[in-house]
C-alpha cells in the first residue's frame, strides 16, 4: 500500500492568470465564490424554513376546534362529522381539524421523500406540471432559476423538520400554563403570542441549531441542478487541475469552520436564553 | 416535449428500475451493518475512561457530523482507489463512505442509549455482585438497546433516503436508473414522480412501523 500523490497546495492560492508562472486559473476565487453561494443558498433557505416551519409546527398543535361560519341559503345536506356541523342557514366548518391535517400530511410527505428527489421534482417536473406560461416563466424569465429552486426546495424540506421541533417545544410546555393563560382571558392568538411561543422558542434552540447546520450541509445538493456552490467548485477545481485532495481539503476545512463557529455562537445564545430550572430539549 | 402522462414508459422500465432499487437496498443494508459495528466500537471508545481514546472518537464523530454527505462521498470516491493502489469500483468506495459517515451518527445514538439507562440500575447490578461485563451484558445493554431501536430504525430510513446521493458519482442506483431513462426518452415528469412515489411509500411504511414500535414500548 502506497500513497503516491503529489501535494501541491499552491494550486489553492492560485490567483494569477499566467501560464508562465504555471498558474492558469483563479482557483482561489472559485473557492471564495463557491463559499459565497453556499452561504447565500443556506441563509435564504433558512428564512423559508424558519417562518414556514413555525407555522407548520403551530398548526400541528391545534386541538380545540376553530369554527368558521359560512352562511348558506338552506343547508343542503345534514353534515354530521367532527369537521362540519350544520346550523339553520349557517354551515360551521371546523378548520382546526383541516389545518391540523394539512400540516401533518405536509410533514409526512416532505420527510419521506429523499431531498435529492425533491430537488429534481422542483427543478424538472414542476415547470411541466404548471401551465405553459408559468412553466416558461420558471425556466426562462426567473433570474437564477437554479438558485431559487434550490432555496425553495431546501427551505420547504427543512420546514418540516423545524415544524417538528416547534411542535415538540410547544407540547413540552405544561398544560397548566395554557389553562392559566386562558383563565386570564387571553384569546387563542394571544395565548400563542405571549405564553406558548416565547417559551417554546427558548427551549428549542438546540434542535433549531442542528436544523440550520443541516440546511448548510444540504445546500451542497444544489450542485446537482447546477448551482456552483462550495462542493461544486471544488469538483470543478479537481477537474481543471487534477489536484483533487487539495480542493477537497479546502472545502472540508470551510465546512467544519462554519459548523464550529455556529455551534460556538449558538451555545452562548442557548445559555443566554435558557429558562431557569428547565432542562433544554436537546441537552445531553 | 410530448404532452400527456405516459404510463407506458414506467411499465416498460420496471425491470431496469428494479435493478437500481436492488443496488439502493444493498447500499442501505451494508451501510447499516457496517455503520452499526463501527458505530458501536466508536461509542465504546467515546465512553471509555481513557481520555485520549474518547477524545479521538469524539473528534471523529464531530468531524463527520459537520461534513455534507456529498463531500464525504466525493472524498472516498477518489481517496479509496488511491489508498488501495488500484481501482476498486465505485460501489465499494461509496459503501465505505456510507459506513464511515453513518458510524458517526450511530455512535451518538448508541451513546445516548447507553446513557439513558438509569444509574440506579447499574448500582443495583453491582449490589447483586455482578461483574462489569455481566452488568453491561444483562442489565445495561438490553435496556439501552431497547431504548435505541426506534431511533436506530429512523436513522436507517434516513440512510435509505441518503443513498440517492450516489447520483453525484453516477453509481446505478434507483434514482440514477430513473434519471437515465428520463433523459433518454425525455420523460422527466413520469420517471421522477415514479421515483418520488416509490421512495415515499417505502419510507412511509418504515416510519409507520417505527411509530408502532415506539407506542408498543411506551405501553409496556
Amino acid at each position: 500500500m502506497e500513497f503516491s500523490y503529489n501535494w501541491d497546495w499552491s494550486v489553492l492560492f492560485c490567483t494569477v492568470q499566467d501560464v508562465k508562472i504555471g498558474c492558469v486559473a483563479p482557483y482561489f476565487y472559485w473557492i471564495v465564490e463557491g463559499f459565497g453561494w453556499t452561504i447565500a443558498v443556506a441563509s435564504a433557505a433558512w428564512v423559508i424554513a424558519f417562518s414556514w416551519g413555525s407555522i407548520i409546527g403551530i398548526l400541528r398543535t391545534l386541538e380545540d376546534p376553530i369554527w368558521l361560519r359560512i352562511p348558506v341559503v338552506k343547508s343542503p345536506v345534514n353534515f354530521n362529522t367532527s369537521a362540519i356541523e350544520a346550523d339553520n342557514g349557517v354551515v360551521l366548518i371546523n378548520i382546526a381539524w383541516f389545518l391540523h391535517g394539512f400540516a401533518t400530511i405536509y410533514v409526512t410527505i416532505f420527510r419521506n421523500i429523499p431531498l435529492l428527489v425533491q430537488m429534481f421534482l422542483w427543478y424538472f417536473v414542476l415547470p411541466e406540471v404548471l401551465s405553459k406560461e408559468a412553466g416558461m416563466w420558471l425556466k426562462r424569465e426567473l433570474p437564477l432559476p437554479e438558485y431559487w429552486t434550490s432555496v425553495v426546495c431546501l427551505g420547504l424540506y427543512t420546514a418540516s423538520r423545524v415544524g417538528e421541533a416547534v411542535r415538540a417545544g410547544i407540547n413540552s410546555i405544561t398544560q397548566g400554563q395554557h389553562y392559566a393563560a386562558m383563565a386570564v382571558g387571553l384569546t387563542r392568538v394571544q395565548v400563542y403570542r405571549y405564553v406558548l411561543l416565547p417559551v417554546a422558542y427558548r427551549i428549542i434552540v438546540p434542535p433549531l441549531t442542528s436544523d440550520f447546520l443541516g440546511i448548510f450541509k444540504n445546500s451542497s445538493l444544489a450542485l446537482t441542478i447546477g448551482v456552483l456552490e462550495l462542493t461544486a467548485m471544488t469538483r470543478q477545481i479537481d477537474e481543471y487541475s487534477y489536484q483533487t485532495f487539495e480542493s477537497f481539503t479546502a472545502a472540508t476545512v470551510l465546512y467544519i469552520l462554519v459548523t464550529a463557529i455556529v455551534m460556538f455562537v449558538m451555545r452562548i445564545v442557548e445559555g443566554r436564553v435558557s429558562i431557569p430550572g428547565m432542562i433544554s430539549l436537546g441537552a445531553k | 416535449m410530448e404532452s400527456g402522462f405516459d404510463y407506458g414508459i414506467i411499465l416498460k422500465s420496471v425491470p431496469y428500475l428494479a435493478e437500481g432499487l436492488v443496488l439502493t437496498f444493498q447500499l442501505t443494508i451494508l451501510g447499516i451493518l457496517g455503520g452499526l459495528v463501527f458505530g458501536t466500537l466508536l461509542a465504546l471508545c467515546r465512553l471509555a475512561p481513557f481520555a485520549p481514546v474518547s477524545f479521538i472518537a469524539g473528534t471523529y464523530v464531530n468531524f463527520f457530523r459537520s461534513m455534507p454527505l456529498i463531500l464525504v462521498i466525493f472524498w472516498f470516491y477518489f481517496l479509496v482507489p488511491f489508498l488501495v493502489g488500484r481501482p476498486v469500483g465505485g460501489f465499494w468506495s461509496v459503501t465505505i463512505a456510507f459506513i464511515m459517515f453513518e458510524a458517526a451518527y450511530y455512535c451518538e445514538i448508541m451513546r445516548a442509549g447507553i446513557q439513558s439507562v438509569k444509574v440506579g440500575q447499574v448500582y443495583a447490578g453491582q449490589a447483586l455482585g455482578l461483574t462489569y461485563r455481566q452488568n453491561m451484558q444483562y442489565i445495561v445493554l438490553p435496556q439501552a438497546f431497547r431504548n435505541m431501536i426506534p431511533i436506530l430504525l429512523t436513522q436507517a430510513i434516513v440512510l435509505f433516503q441518503d443513498t440517492s446521493l450516489v447520483y453525484v458519482v453516477g453509481l446505478g442506483d434507483f434514482l440514477v436508473h430513473a434519471d437515465i431513462v428520463a433523459n433518454r426518452d425525455n420523460r422527466l415528469m413520469e420517471m421522477f414522480s415514479t421515483v418520488a412515489v416509490v421512495y415515499f411509500i417505502l419510507c412511509l411504511l418504515g416510519t409507520l412501523f417505527v411509530g408502532r414500535l415506539q407506542r408498543k414500548y411506551a405501553n409496556e
